[in-house]
């Protein structure tokens, strides 16, 4: 195996101009749409404006204070959130009794949208940091509870049985079939969540809040700053691809043996 | 290849032989025929006593009595849905018969046996796991260096780091032999192992299997549906039908064995077939 293609450079370069291709476009008419008149500043401001306006909060500290506040949040939520929905898909993956009880309940609450509880959250956290945390765990537990769940109830039971015949125990079996053969059910549920986790976050700092990057942005609202608007809002878009990002390269290290998930020659996971 | 015998063993153990040339091409030698005095006797006795196995109303094994000395290589034939994988499942102690005794080596089997191994029809190795992890999945003591010897073994030494997805199906099924042998284990029970293979790599499989089998001396048990595999390798050969043991024959053949180019071979075989 590892074969590695001599893939041509001007190949993978050619890929890659390729995909950026359409964004950078997008941006050149958009900015060519905006110094000619066509579209209103008021509306939507050039991209020239918006790379000033990211110039400015950077240098004042604003933009790195709220990402940085954001970011925090959204990590607190997902911690909580995400473990509880973890560590009850495994339970209920591997216990009968943990998932008559819950799984009923967990397949009728993940209908609900979360965020319909908003006045609720508020009524019982008042507008403070718990309320935002809150609602980002009740968003990011459930794709990782389905997931997991999901995961530990398809794993090969043929792999099982060979486990128990070469006399592997109880923990040795959770930890080197059950665990690592739901491993990409899981990481799948854990790329939902940070989807979730970053929509809850927007919305909830947009509706209350005093800080953070959906502040930021409702702030500038009521400035008529649409050009920091339209920051925020790229903020989000940077953010979530990093996440994305990072789960990418966590299956590429942890799915190493899966052949979808196979590294190409560039060193960026395939798929 | 025709080294003398007593350079073949030390205190008992088989020597592990170099892999000569490519790997894709292995198969580590034939055996070296020995007196059967000088062969080593690893092996445990299997006795089936009254044994009986139902599915709801549907009974598969009736009152089976069979005794397979120490060492043996037994080959059980039948039609699918004889029994015989059932058979299987309950010497390994994965399934409980519904009446009788069944013993290894003096012990009865009321669980899952150490000292038993079984080779599945499909390789099952841990997708997520190297070769050599997954042949010394009990992580028993130094479990890295008598795993690397059993890879050795069955000639896939130079395999030891790869991900079994890269393997073709005959390698995967080397491995999950050498996973099987690395405990040394007193029965070995062989599922239908080759029933997925082409057929040049089952040919090369049974010489393996042959090999390692005559080095180690421990007792096996092949179920299979291929009557001329189970001449090409048993030292005896029992048709199952309805539930029951209608033939039960020894196979007296030279080692290693000829396979197809024996006549004699030949005519057992279709012995075989007008019983199954």
């Amino acid at each position: 195996m590892a074969t590695r293609l001599p893939q041509p450079r001007s190949a993978a370069a050619l890929t890659f101009l390729a995909s950026w291709a359409l964004p950078l476009g997008l941006l050149v008419i958009w900015e060519i749409a905006s110094r000619s008149g066509l579209l209103s500043m008021r509306l939507l401001p050039a991209p020239s404006a918006v790379a000033a306006a990211f110039l400015e909060s950077v240098r004042n500290g604003t933009l790195l204070t709220n990402a940085a506040i954001s970011t925090e949040r959204a990590l607190k939520g997902l911690i909580i959130g995400g473990g509880i929905g973890f560590a009850l898909g495994i339970l209920a993956g591997i216990s009968r009794l943990v998932e008559v009880v819950f799984d009923t309940s967990m397949q009728m609450l993940r209908n609900v949208p979360h965020l319909a509880i908003i006045p609720l959250v508020i009524l019982w956290f008042g507008i403070g940091e718990e309320a935002k945390i809150f609602l980002v765990a009740i968003g990011t537990a459930f794709p990782l509870y389905l997931n997991t769940f999901h995961g530990i109830r398809t794993i090969d039971v043929r792999l099982i049985e060979m486990a128990r015949v070469y006399g592997l125990g109880r923990l040795a079996l959770f930890w080197r079939v059950i665990l690592p053969g739901a491993l990409p059910s899981i990481l799948v549920g854990l790329r939902f969540s940070l989807g979730i986790m970053w929509l809850t976050l927007i919305v909830a700092e947009t509706i209350s809040s005093t800080s953070g990057i959906g502040y930021m942005t409702m702030n500038a609202r009521e400035f008529l700053q649409t050009d920091v608007v339209v920051l925020g809002v790229i903020v989000y878009a940077l953010l979530g691809k990093a996440a994305d990002t990072i789960t990418r390269l966590i299956e590429a290290r942890a799915l190493a043996w899966h052949p979808a998930y196979r590294m190409n020659p560039t060193g960026e996971a395939i798929s | 290849m025709s080294e003398p015998a007593s350079h073949l063993r030390v205190r008992g153990r088989p020597l592990l032989r170099e892999v000569p040339g490519p790997t894709e091409r292995t198969v580590v030698s034939e055996l070296i025929p020995r007196k059967q005095e000088e062969r080593p006797v690893n092996g445990k006795t299997v006795l089936l006593d009254g044994l009986s196995k139902s599915f709801a109303s549907r009974r598969v094994l009736s009152r089976l009595n069979l005794e397979i000395p120490a060492g043996q290589l037994l080959a059980i034939v039948g039609r699918s849905g004889c029994g015989k994988s059932t058979l299987l499942r309950l010497i390994a102690g994965l399934d409980r018969p519904s009446s009788g005794v069944i013993s290894v080596g003096g012990a009865e089997v009321k669980s899952l046996q150490s000292n038993v191994r079984l080779l599945f029809q499909d390789a099952r190795l841990l997708p997520w796991h190297r070769v050599i992890s997954n042949v010394g999945i009990a992580r028993t003591k130094n479990w890295r260096d008598s795993a690397a010897a059993a890879l050795a073994d069955v000639g896939l030494a130079d395999r030891a780091n790869d991900w079994p997805a890269v393997l073709s199906g005959g390698q995967a099924q080397r491995v999950a032999l050498a996973r099987a042998l690395v405990s040394r284990p007193g029965v070995l029970l062989l599922d239908e192992p080759f029933g997925a293979l082409d057929a040049l790599t089952r040919m090369e499989m049974h010489r393996l299997l042959e090999r390692i089998w005559y080095e180690h001396g421990f007792t096996t048990v092949l179920i299979t549906h291929d009557v001329a595999e189970a001449v090409a390798l048993a030292d005896r050969v029992i048709v199952l039908r309805d539930g029951g043991i209608a033939l039960d024959m020894p196979i007296d053949l030279p080692r290693p064995r000829r396979g197809a180019a024996d006549t004699a071979a030949v005519s057992l075989q279709a012995r075989i077939l007008d019983e199954v």
